[in-house]
């Protein structure tokens, strides 16, 4: 149970997400909504709720856009220090980011991104903290990539199958720590982390010649699993810009069906009722332990997707090179995001692009920039983003006070006119 | 549920649009004529792509920046660089080599066996452009890539020889930067030659990382930590094969009196970085990338370009102990005999622990 202390200290930032920069409640969701509302009189309500909900979307989008002004600011800052011209870097990355090769780089690391944004997401929307994706994504790809190269069936079974392996993979590692929760009460923080490490440790026990990989390599110094079939390859489009991976398909049907379970569904109902309030939640009839063990598992499941564009779209097998530390990324767009469906799109792209756009960077040709300039960026922009949603939560709350405030004197004078009246 | 009909109809048209949008810009390659030979004495223009700790690592990378460095000053060739960052993204090595294509950079030598599948992949869409691999080979790479390897096995074997007789302990450590296929024949070979100077020696073993966590190539801090839990255990000879971690587990050694430690990749003692450490390095094993990467530069100088699979080892001067400081020059002859061994063939080193 320490663990709903530490993470109250998330909570606000997600608090207001719910009801943040898409106004999409149902009106049953009221309740949780704002508090101006229920004490609106009736005459003025139509206009204002319409610029209410404009405000509302601008101070959605006011905390990131600071964070991102922010970063940038002392990224310039950092570069000038070190002697060079913060907007010939920008210029570079923007004009790299205009050309369609650029383009397609930074849509295909969105869509993994993506996908990691929306396993971390996932236990975040009820404060759970799975910081195990980066353990749970890598030792889904490496089953997937060992069932893949171990099978050859029609393509309309063997990527489904691929898919579902991963999911599994992931959701059953990620239910370790679902499982130690409820019934031991250990912290998921805690637990997730220590099994990131055990799950390195299981990968470098499985890939090794004999086991998960061939006994006898095609390459030296480096080890890796069979490839996976070519039944198993996933579709991809073939563009001026190079090949865009067909799994921005599976991250869209990720990110809709996330919204759909969450805002229109009764176990996303649940799940937000116990991301607010434990007590409130069981109160009401919700079984918490079940929803832990439930949404850990979707994390983990959700989790287990992360490797696979890489896995079914480029390099079709999985080797010791397999990149790691996508589910520190996936946290951290998560929480740029909001953890919600939409903002985590653009977050994603945000990302790619600052990540794709910085390998131009250091090239001699464009001014022989540090790379780590965009490290520092993304860094700022985390830090920034959780100081950014503060400041407008607290901002928006005054607003709201002094509305409700406004309305309630100009009720009180209407009633009082209408007594003087009458 | 209208709304949600409706928020999937825009996320996918945003989606697509992005897509299209993609689909009809220019390429950043296009506006890029490839100017090879236009400037530059040779006109021979190398692009070299380092491995995770890049130049400035005192070890591994520094070694092939210093064969580059002398082939410009001796060969006259333009050169350029370009990093390797931890936990990127396996199309982030790929988007390097094809800008250094772009760049219209011919030779270009990817430093590591990280690079294996992205040289293969670039090599085989730019035929005419040369690649060099360092450390790393495939029986699936296209004609236009060749390999330089060594064997390190070899080398280590003289630094365990080294080891062995300097330790008084009888008990001497090997750190790992990371457990891989490649850094295993460092440690064959440093046990098979602790062992055959004296069969009960004791050896610790510790590696900083496991793949796909490649950082321990790049932390002096874990360096440090294993090396220090080395020395705590009783080892006072101590062998760190760990790229830029290496400096850490020698500055670990520096702290305790009447312990070694070995270098590796470069002759570290006379790196400037590691000079305050040089009475503690016993010795470095040196892998002379530095030598490979000048002779494949040269041969593409002299028109008869390496190809294939080129194998630098103890009888190539591919791998050698440093001498600098002159702390191995007492056990001299032991080290001579068991280069013989190793060159007569007499002695076949292991390869794997």
């Amino acid at each position: 149970m320490t663990s709903s202390h530490s993470a109250d200290d998330g909570k606000p930032a997600d608090g207001t997400s719910a009801e943040g920069a898409f106004a999409d409640g149902p009106p049953s969701d009221g309740s949780s909504g704002a508090p101006g509302r229920g004490g609106a009189p009736a005459p003025a309500k139509p206009t204002a709720a319409k610029r209410f909900d404009g405000e509302r979307i601008a101070l959605g989008l006011a905390a990131p856009v600071l964070a991102v002004l922010l970063s940038l600011v002392i990224c310039s800052i950092l570069l000038l220090v070190s002697g060079k011209n913060p907007f010939d870097a920008f210029d570079v990355m923007l004009t790299y980011g205009t050309k369609s090769d650029g383009q397609v780089l930074t849509l295909n690391r969105a869509t993994v991104y993506y996908l990691a944004a929306a396993a971390a997401a996932c236990g975040f929307r009820m404060n759970l903290f799975n910081i195990g994706v980066e353990g749970q994504y890598r030792i889904a790809a490496l089953f997937a990539a060992y069932v893949g190269g171990q099978m050859d069936l029609p393509a309309v079974i063997q990527i489904p199958l691929l898919l579902i392996t991963a999911m599994l993979v992931g959701g059953l590692w990620a239910s370790i720590a679902g499982l130690l929760k409820v019934y031991r009460g250990v912290s998921e923080v805690i637990s997730t982390i220590m099994l990131n490490a055990i799950a390195s440790a299981v990968v470098g026990l499985l890939l090794v010649p004999g086991i998960f990989a061939p006994e006898k390599g095609t390459t030296t110094n480096s080890i890796q699993t069979n490839p996976v079939s070519a039944s198993s390859h996933f579709f991809s489009i073939e563009t001026a810009g190079g090949t865009l991976w067909g799994f921005i398909v599976i991250a869209v049907i990720v990110g809709v069906l996330f919204q759909f379970t969450l805002n229109r569904t009764r176990f996303g109902f649940d799940l937000r009722a116990t991301g607010r309030s434990e007590t409130a939640a069981t109160a009401s009839g919700v079984n918490v332990k079940r929803m832990v063990l439930i949404s850990m598992a979707v994390s983990g499941a959700l989790a287990g997707l992360i490797g696979l564009p890489d896995l079914l779209q480029n390099s079709f097998y999985y080797g010791q090179s397999f990149q790691a530390g996508l589910g520190f990324t996936g946290i951290a767009v998560a929480l740029l995001g909001r953890n919600s469906p939409i903002g985590m799109v653009f977050s994603a792209l945000l990302f790619a692009f600052l990540d794709v756009s910085g390998t131009q960077l250091p090239l001699p040709q464009n001014g022989a920039f540090p790379f780590e300039i965009v490290q520092v960026m993304q860094g700022t922009i985390v830090i920034c983003v959780v100081v950014a949603y503060e400041l407008v939560r607290r901002y928006g709350l005054k607003r709201q006070q002094q509305k409700v405030g406004a309305e309630l004197a100009a009720l009180a004078a209407s009633t009082a006119k209408k007594e003087v009246s009458a | 549920m209208r709304r949600s009909t409706k928020l999937a109809a825009v996320v996918l048209s945003g989606s697509l649009g992005i897509a299209s949008l993609a689909a009809c810009g220019a390429k950043s390659t296009d506006d890029t004529t490839a100017s090879a030979g236009a400037s530059g004495d040779s006109g021979i223009k190398v692009g070299m792509a380092y491995d995770i700790g890049g130049r400035g690592d005192q070890s591994f990378n520094d070694s092939a920046a210093r064969g580059l460095d002398k082939a410009k000053a001796d060969l006259g060739v333009q050169i350029t660089e370009a990093d390797a960052k931890t936990g990127e993204a396996e199309a982030d090595k790929e988007t390097r080599l094809k800008s250094l294509v772009t760049g219209g950079y011919n030779p270009i030598i990817a430093v590591g066996f990280v690079y294996q599948s992205a040289v293969e992949k670039v090599a085989k869409e730019n035929p005419n452009v040369k690649f060099a691999i360092i450390d790393s080979a495939s029986s699936t790479q296209p004609a236009n890539v060749t390999s330089l390897t060594f064997s390190e096995q070899e080398g280590s074997y003289l630094a365990g020889v080294a080891a062995a007789n300097k330790s008084k302990a009888k008990h001497v450590g090997f750190i790992g930067g990371v457990q891989s296929e490649l850094i295993k024949k460092f440690e064959a070979g440093y046990v098979a030659g602790a062992k055959s100077v004296d069969p009960n020696i004791k050896v610790e073993t510790t590696y900083l990382t496991t793949p796909p966590d490649f950082s321990g190539f790049s932390s002096p801090d874990k360096g440090k930590e294993a090396a220090q839990g080395q020395l705590d255990k009783g080892a006072d000879v101590i062998y760190a094969a760990a790229g830029s971690s290496g400096s850490g587990a020698i500055e670990a050694v520096s702290n305790k009196a009447g312990t070694w430690a070995i270098g590796v990749d470069s002759d570290q003692a006379s790196q400037p970085a590691l000079s305050k450490y040089k009475n503690v390095i016993l010795t470095s094993m040196v892998k002379n990338v530095d030598t490979a990467v000048y002779t494949y530069i040269k041969s593409i100088k002299d028109n008869a370009p390496l190809t294939g699979v080129k194998n630098f080892d103890l009888k190539a001067q591919g791998v050698s102990l440093a001498t600098t400081g002159g702390h191995i020059d007492d056990i001299k002859a032991k080290l001579d005999a068991a280069t013989t061994a190793i060159t007569s063939g007499a002695t076949t080193v292991p390869t794997a622990p």
